[in-house]
């Protein structure tokens, strides 16, 4: 919070102010959790607060009812829900395990809330459910889905169809059933205020002409990413009818452009000159991305992550000439010197993200990147504050380098490919590396580690990591201390993932109050047992403590419970709703 | 006696020659979103590939719509154009057929095209249950390496996934049923 405004908040003289001006204060203060706080100051402040908080966060969609949601904001206008737990992501959660919008739009829809914008992240939205929500909110403007599934294209209809106001449809990531139909055509002549419009995980056909006009109608339109089915000459035309595009996804290009069609898509590129994100390229020959040479030193963003078929050479030349490079996402076929090149050329560089373009090594191939990258970067990028790296190999010495070099790290996510590898010069665990990436990363809030890893590198992260909050914890420690170290020291943890782990039920019982302070906490193939969470269910009724089953098609079987069975896959969570009832048959909440 | 002993030999089944059982490695968690899977080598007689790794559930930790889109290099050719040929075996058929994927619309169209090329029939589809009412159980191998049941995800997925299929018959379709 601004000193000026926490000041004149702590005046007592205030409270003798009329409301309005107080929730005028309260405008300046956009974060959810500042004005969580603020809420809990006086009942005065709890009211104003209630009926001007426009903008609401829940990170757990179980964790409160939509009928608690709209009784205490009212004026609620954006909402962002997440379902699914992280580990979703990785085919560790049943498809059917829950996360369901409709209740929230049914709920919202009733009480007439003028709801404008809907983020959502891993959840199951139906075609029934955007329909309603297309007809509900007349000011809806803003739809983002991330990792959703359970809709088709008939739901983007709708959307298209009846939402006046559409200003924003931002599909990332979704498993998306294509029914080839024409959503593109049910956006009505009349509307022209789209600012930005992604479709790119949309695996079916495109209406190229639906879209063309779509994009000439819409003068505001600032960023559009299109999925495969849009090919180079059609890119070319809405290129050229919008050159104040600052966002640009691309499809699909032919092998072989011909040269004239790929002088076109140079010209069009070059009045582009407002164009600073680029990405896709899921299906283009290396040459098309040299069409885009005239505009790369404006781009701050770039995301090559899906470019399968550019090899590491084309990537390097290209990304040589970003030099204002804030965001970069790439394959590791760029290899280590590939990233010594772009340390040395993109001074600005906040962001990177590399992964594995052969996840299960199936190819035995030599350009995945290792330490000697990792390093290159860390020395030549003095920006840098997150990163998501997938590596062979690791050693504590590049780890302890990499600490020296950026002490600001936000995020830090190392996934070494092989489980329990070591530091593979040394063959000693990969402890002190990471203790040195807490220890001198006092703002660090997301870390993922993984290689050979015992439980010493807990108690450095328990010590040091006091932002941390959130943490991801595969193949490593030894005993309950490890994961103990953990719940103990990080006080600011809010999300604690861990899979094949040997932490057990001394560790998850010994203080049930710390996840009142959390969000969650997943484990998977770890050593708690059946008997161990019903303790803990017992002992937090604020808690719903869910244990998927691994046998999808049945519930346990009363009589043959054994206490001392061990836990699959336990999922806990604070909630003020109790019990959920949506759970399905594999999911049992104790 | 002899001829018997035989007999089992050349038997067309689940697993290396050699080994008696379908083999269930408990690798971490054996089951992950709708995955009734089988884990176990799918080597028959009739392919040679070299010893696949061990394939941990959800690692590395790579969303399956990244995995799934980053594949193209390897499985699909340029464009729906060559088509996307799989092969297709039966139990106790002698020979492999090969058929082309994106001739077909749907399940409805793919399924009823194998039952006509291999003279059988497939009974009722639940997503509960599976396969209900016949020995045959028609399921595929997907990019992962896992063996699963035909008509479980979006079509548009399972093309983009399946490496080959498998008409299941007798008791190693009932396995499959059980989720064990």
């Amino acid at each position: 919070m601004d000193r000026a405004i926490k000041l004149q908040l702590s005046t007592s003289e205030m409270n003798y102010f009329p409301d309005e001006v107080i929730e005028h204060i309260f405008d300046f203060i956009p974060s959810h959790r500042d004005r969580n706080s603020i809420s809990l100051v006086s009942k005065s402040w709890h009211k104003i607060e209630r009926y001007s908080r426009h903008q609401v966060f829940i990170g757990n969609c179980y964790a409160i009812s939509p009928e608690r949601l709209i009784r205490r904001f009212p004026c609620l206008r954006s909402l962002t829900l997440k379902g699914k737990p992280h580990f979703a992501d990785f085919n560790l959660v049943p498809h059917e395990w829950g996360g369901f919008l409709h209740p929230w739009i049914d709920a919202l829809s009733k009480a007439r809330v003028g709801l404008e914008e809907l983020r959502l992240k891993r959840m199951v939205v139906s075609d029934e459910s955007l329909e309603l929500l297309s007809r509900s909110f007349v000011g809806f403007k803003s739809l983002v889905l991330v990792s959703c599934d359970g809709f088709t294209t008939d739901g983007l209809a709708s959307i298209a169809a009846n939402c006046r106001n559409l200003r924003e449809l931002d599909l990332q990531e979704n498993e998306i059933d294509d029914h080839r139909g024409q959503w593109l055509n049910c956006f009505p002549d009349s509307s022209t205020t789209l600012v930005s419009l992604n479709f790119a995980c949309l695996k079916g056909e495109t209406n190229l002409s639906a879209l063309e006009r779509l994009v000439a109608r819409s003068p505001n339109l600032k960023s559009l990413k299109v999925n495969r089915a849009v090919p180079l000459d059609a890119l070319t035309r809405l290129m050229s009818c919008a050159p104040q595009l600052v966002d640009l996804g691309v499809g699909c290009y032919e092998n072989e452009a011909e040269p004239e069609s790929f002088e076109k898509l140079m010209a069009a590129i070059k009045k582009c000159t407002l164009l600073r994100s680029l990405s896709g390229f899921s299906e283009v020959a290396p040459v098309c991305l040299t069409a885009f040479y005239p505009i790369c030193e404006n781009l701050t963003s770039l995301n090559l992550s899906y470019a399968a078929e550019i090899q590491g050479n084309h990537l390097i030349e290209f990304v040589q000439f970003c030099k204002r490079l804030q965001l970069l996402w790439i394959l590791d076929s760029i290899g280590d010197k590939g990233l010594e090149i772009v340390a040395s050329s993109c001074k600005e560089l906040q962001e990177l993200r590399v992964f594995p373009s052969d996840p299960h090594d199936e190819e035995d191939n030599n350009t995945a990147v290792t330490e000697v990258g990792l390093v290159a970067i860390s020395a030549g990028c003095p920006k840098l504050h997150s990163i998501l790296y997938f590596c062979k190999q690791m050693t504590n010495a590049a780890l302890i380098t990499v600490a020296k070099n950026c002490p600001n790290f936000i995020r830090f996510r190392l996934c070494i490919l092989e489980p329990n590898k070591p530091d593979h010069i040394t063959s000693q665990s990969l402890d002190e590396g990471f203790g040195a990436i807490v220890q001198a990363c006092k703002g660090l809030r997301r870390l993922s580690v993984s290689g050979l890893l015992t439980d010493k590198v807990f108690l450095y992260i328990g010590m040091y990591a006091a932002q941390l909050e959130m943490l991801s914890i595969a193949f490593a420690g030894d005993t309950d201390k490890g994961m103990l170290y953990v719940l103990n020291g990080c006080k600011k943890l809010r999300k604690l993932e861990i899979r094949d782990s040997p932490f057990g039920n001394a560790a998850l019982l010994a203080d049930v109050g710390k996840y009142e302070t959390m969000r969650s906490l997943w484990m998977s193939s770890c050593e708690v047992t059946l008997g161990g969470c019903k303790r803990l269910a017992r002992n937090a009724p604020w808690l719903n403590v869910e244990i998927i089953n691994e046998n999808e098609n049945g519930r346990m079987e009363r009589n043959e419970e054994d206490e001392r069975e061990k836990v699959d896959r336990l999922y806990l969570y604070r909630t003020v709703v109790g019990t959920r009832k949506d759970a399905p048959p594999c999911v049992t909440i104790l | 006696m002899d001829e018997f002993v035989n007999l089992k030999a050349t038997e067309l089944r689940l697993g290396l020659p050699g080994t008696n059982n379908v083999c269930e490695e408990r690798v971490s968690c054996n089951s992950n979103n709708n995955k009734r899977a089988l884990q176990a080598d799918a080597e028959n007689e009739t392919e040679t590939s070299p010893p696949r790794k061990t394939q941990i559930v959800g690692w590395p930790p790579v969303r399956s719509y990244r995995k799934n889109n980053v594949q193209t290099k390897k499985n699909e050719s340029d464009g729906e154009s060559q088509g996307i040929y799989v092969k297709v075996s039966m139990d106790g058929a002698p020979y492999l057929r090969k058929i082309d994927l994106s001739c077909y619309k749907g399940y409805s169209d793919l399924l009823k095209a194998l039952e006509l090329m291999f003279e059988f029939s497939v009974g009722e589809y639940s997503e509960r249950d599976g396969y209900k009412g016949s020995d045959f159980v028609p399921t595929y191998e997907d990019k992962d390496g896992d063996w699963m049941l035909i008509g479980d995800v979006p079509w548009e997925m399972f093309e983009c996934n399946c490496k080959r299929l498998r008409i299941m018959k007798g008791s190693e379709a009932k396995c499959l049923g059980s989720g064990v």
